[in-house]
C-alpha cells in the first residue's frame, strides 16, 4: 500500500517530488524531441544534485536579471509595463542559448503592482533609474531598533500594520488596523472593525484590491510562461525562493547598518527574531513546492558573504537559522538552491554541517578547489561564471574558464556550470559560448 | 607609548564604556582637543584591525556608530576649529546609476581615519559632478564606487568626462565595489583599483606619498 506523504522519509520525499517534476502533470510537449530534451534535462540537474549517479554531463544554467529584455532590445521599463513582452524576450532569450533549466520570467515584476501600492524598497525603471536600468534596492531602516518586540510578539500583525504601511505608500493607513485577535466572539463588540471603516483605510483597501488585481493577471502571464517554456523543453531551476533569516531582517527590515548595531547593541532580540522568522522562511519554501510540482527552492544570500561577518557572527547570527531553513526545507523533499552572492570562501567550512546531496550551493566569488574539498562529498556545487567577463571579456575567455572549474571541480558530478550574481547587458556571443562550450567540454565519458 | 583607556576601549568596539570615559572627562574639563585626539587613535586601531582581517564590515559600522555618538558628545565643547594636517585630498562618489553606498561609505572611513580629506559626493553622482569637485576643491584622488555591472559603463564615462575638462593628468582615478576586476579597470581606464577599502588606502597613501 502507498504510504501518506507523513510517513516518508525526507529521502522518499524528495524522489516524490523529483519524479513528479520528471513527468510533469497537465504538460503537452510541443515535441517528442521536445520531451525527450526536456527528461534529459531534468535527469541531469537531478543526478548533479543527489550526488548518487553520474549525470551524463555538466549541466548549465542562466540566471539572467534583465538580460533577456537587452538581449530582445527592449528596455526593462518595457518588460516591467508589457507582459506580452516579457513572455516574448524570455522565451527567445532560452529558445536561442538552450540552457538546461529556466527560472520563470519572474524578474522584471508587473511594474503597474509597485506604481498602485507605490512601493517604496525599490528604485525601478522608469521610477527613480532610468527606463534602460534595473532595480535598486534603497537601503533603509523599515523596522526600527525598538521594535523587535512588535516583530517577535505577532509577525503577522507586525508586517501588515508597521512593515506594509512603510514599504506599500498606498497602505500608510494600515497603520491604523488592530491586531487580527480580538473579542468578535463576544456580541456587542464591533469596536476593532472601526478603523475599517475609516476612508483612508477604505481608500487603502481599494489600492489593494487593484494592486490584486493586477497581481493576478501578472501571475497568469507567468504561468503562462512557465507551461510553455516547460513544453518546449526546459525543466525550472526553481519554483520560487525563500530566503535566509539574517537577510529577511538584514535587507529590508532593519537594513545592513541596522541589523549589524543590533548584534552588538540587542544580540538577544536579534536572535530571538530570527528564531521567530525562521518557521516562516521553511513555511514559504514549502508551500511553493507543493503548488508547482518542482522540489528546487532557491535561496538568495547576502549577509553571509565574506567580509560582511565575523566567523563567529556568521555562526552565531547566520547560519544556524538558515541551516534550519534548509532541513525544514530537506524534511519535506525540497531541494534548497543556494545562490551566495559575492565572495564566500571563508564560510565554507561553517557550512559542512548538512546531509549528503540534498542541497546545491552556486557561488559567486570562490576558490572553486577548495569549495570541492570541503563541499563536494556533501553538496552540488557550481555557479562561478564571473559577470565581469561576460560583459568584457571573449568568449574564448569563457571557455578557458569553463575547463579550469571542470577540471578542477567538476570532474565527478554534482557540479553545475552557472553564473552566481545577476547579469544585464553581458556580450551574448560569451553567453552562447558558456552554454555551449560547457555541453561540449562537461561531456562525463 | 601605552594607549589611554579611551582609545582602549573605541579600539575594541565597547560602546557604553567609550561614552562614559569621555562624559568624565568633559564633566573634569579635559581638552576637547584630547578626547578628539583619542577618538582619532582608537579609530586608527580599528582600521588596523580591518587591514588585518581581524574586524569586518559589521565591527566597521559599529565603530562608525560610535564614532558619531562620540564626536556629537564632543563637539558642542570646541571653541575653536583646528586645523588638521591632512595627506592629501580625495573625492569620492557612487557612480551614475548606482544608488549603493555601503561599501563607499567604508572606503570614506577608512581615508578619514588615515589621514585624508575626503570630499565624499554621494551615490548616483554623474560625470560632470566628479569634474566640478575637481576644480573646486584641487583634489588629486578620485575614487568611483559602483556595485552594479552597470558601474562599468558609468565609471568608462566619468573617467572620459575628467579628461574632456582636461583634468585626467591632474588626478589618480581609482574604482572599487562588487564585481570590479583588473579587466574592467583597464576597460574604464582608471589608474588603479581596489578589492576591498584598505587597498582603497594603500593605493591613495602609495599615490600621495605618503608609504
Amino acid at each position: 500500500m502507498e504510504k501518506k506523504w507523513e510517513e516518508l522519509s525526507s529521502d522518499e520525499k524528495q524522489e516524490v517530488l523529483f519524479q513528479r517534476w520528471l513527468s510533469p502533470p497537465d504538460i503537452e510537449f510541443a515535441s517528442p524531441q521536445a520531451e525527450k530534451l526536456y527528461k534529459e534535462r531534468a535527469t541531469r540537474i537531478k543526478d548533479a544534485i543527489q550526488l548518487k549517479k553520474l549525470p551524463d554531463r555538466v549541466p548549465v544554467f542562466l540566471i539572467p536579471s534583465f538580460a533577456p529584455a537587452f538581449y530582445s532590445g527592449m528596455t526593462p521599463k518595457e518588460v516591467m509595463y508589457d507582459f506580452d513582452k516579457v513572455n516574448m524576450a524570455w522565451k527567445k532569450f532560452y529558445m536561442d542559448l538552450q540552457p538546461d533549466a529556466h527560472g520563470g520570467a519572474v524578474v522584471p515584476g508587473p511594474g503597474r503592482f509597485y506604481d498602485i501600492l507605490d512601493y517604496k524598497l525599490y528604485k525601478w525603471p522608469g521610477h527613480g533609474v532610468a527606463a534602460e536600468h534595473t532595480y535598486q534596492c534603497i537601503e533603509g531602516e523599515y523596522m526600527k531598533a525598538d521594535e523587535y518586540d512588535a516583530l517577535i510578539q505577532d509577525p503577522s500583525n507586525f508586517f501588515r500594520s508597521i512593515y506594509h504601511p512603510r514599504i506599500f505608500g498606498a497602505l500608510e493607513p494600515f497603520k491604523k488596523l488592530p491586531p487580527l485577535p480580538d473579542l468578535a466572539e463576544i456580541y456587542g463588540e464591533a469596536g476593532s472593525f472601526v478603523p475599517y471603516g475609516l476612508p483612508d483605510v477604505q481608500a487603502a483597501y481599494k489600492a489593494l484590491l487593484e494592486a490584486g488585481s493586477e497581481a493576478l493577471k501578472w501571475a497568469g502571464y507567468m504561468g503562462a510562461f512557465g507551461k510553455e517554456i516547460t513544453e518546449l523543453g526546459f525543466p525550472s531551476y526553481q519554483c520560487g525562493a525563500t530566503k535566509a533569516p539574517f537577510d529577511i531582517l538584514g535587507d529590508t527590515l532593519r537594513g545592513t547598518k541596522g541589523i549589524m548595531l543590533d548584534m552588538y547593541r540587542q544580540p538577544d532580540k536579534l536572535l530571538q527574531a530570527l528564531e521567530i522568522i525562521t518557521p516562516l522562511m521553511i513555511n514559504i519554501g514549502v508551500s511553493a513546492t507543493k503548488g508547482a510540482g518542482n522540489p528546487i527552492v532557491f535561496i538568495p544570500m547576502h549577509k553571509g558573504a565574506n567580509g560582511f561577518l565575523s566567523d563567529k557572527q556568521f555562526r552565531t547570527f547566520y547560519w544556524p537559522s538558515l541551516r534550519k531553513v534548509l532541513m525544514g526545507l530537506i524534511e519535506e523533499g525540497v531541494v534548497p538552491f543556494c545562490w551566495a552572492e559575492g565572495g564566500f570562501n571563508s564560510r565554507l567550512e561553517a557550512i559542512t554541517d548538512l546531509p549528503k546531496g540534498k542541497t546545491a550551493w552556486l557561488f559567486d566569488r570562490i576558490d572553486i578547489a577548495k569549495a570541492k574539498e570541503t563541499l563536494g562529498d556533501i553538496a552540488c556545487i557550481g555557479g562561478t561564471m564571473p559577470i565581469p567577463l561576460l560583459t568584457i571579456g571573449t568568449p574564448q575567455q569563457v571557455k578557458d574558464h569553463i575547463k579550469k572549474c571542470i577540471d578542477t571541480a567538476g570532474k565527478d558530478g554534482g557540479y553545475i556550470m552557472a553564473n552566481g550574481a545577476f547579469f544585464d547587458r553581458v556580450k551574448w556571443e560569451n553567453l552562447k559560448a558558456m552554454v555551449d562550450f560547457t555541453k561540449e567540454y562537461g561531456v562525463y565519458k | 607609548m601605552e594607549n589611554s583607556d579611551l582609545v582602549t576601549a573605541l579600539a575594541d568596539l565597547k560602546e557604553e564604556e567609550a561614552l562614559k570615559i569621555v562624559e568624565e572627562k568633559l564633566n573634569a574639563g579635559e581638552d576637547p582637543f584630547k578626547i578628539l585626539e583619542d577618538v582619532r587613535l582608537g579609530m586608527e586601531i580599528v582600521g588596523n584591525h580591518f587591514a588585518n582581517n581581524e574586524y569586518f564590515i559589521s565591527d566597521l559600522l559599529y565603530a562608525g556608530e560610535i564614532l558619531r555618538t562620540v564626536t556629537e558628545k564632543v563637539k558642542p565643547k570646541l571653541a575653536t576649529t583646528k586645523e588638521t594636517k591632512r595627506l592629501g585630498k580625495v573625492i569620492i562618489g557612487s557612480v551614475a546609476g548606482d544608488i549603493h553606498d555601503i561599501g563607499k561609505n567604508i572606503v570614506v572611513f577608512m581615508l578619514e581615519v588615515n589621514g585624508f580629506e575626503v570630499h565624499d559626493l554621494g551615490v548616483d553622482i554623474p560625470p560632470k559632478k566628479f569634474v566640478e569637485k575637481i576644480k573646486e576643491t584641487g583634489a588629486t584622488i578620485v575614487g568611483l564606487s559602483g556595485f552594479l555591472a552597470l558601474a562599468f559603463d558609468s565609471m568608462k564615462q566619468t573617467i572620459q568626462a575628467i579628461k574632456d575638462a582636461g583634468l585626467r593628468d591632474k588626478v589618480k582615478v581609482m574604482i572599487g565595489g562588487g564585481q570590479i576586476t583588473e579587466e574592467i579597470r583597464k576597460y574604464t581606464g582608471a589608474d588603479a583599483y581596489g578589492k576591498d577599502a584598505m587597498a582603497g588606502v594603500s593605493i591613495a597613501k602609495k599615490w600621495v606619498g605618503a608609504e
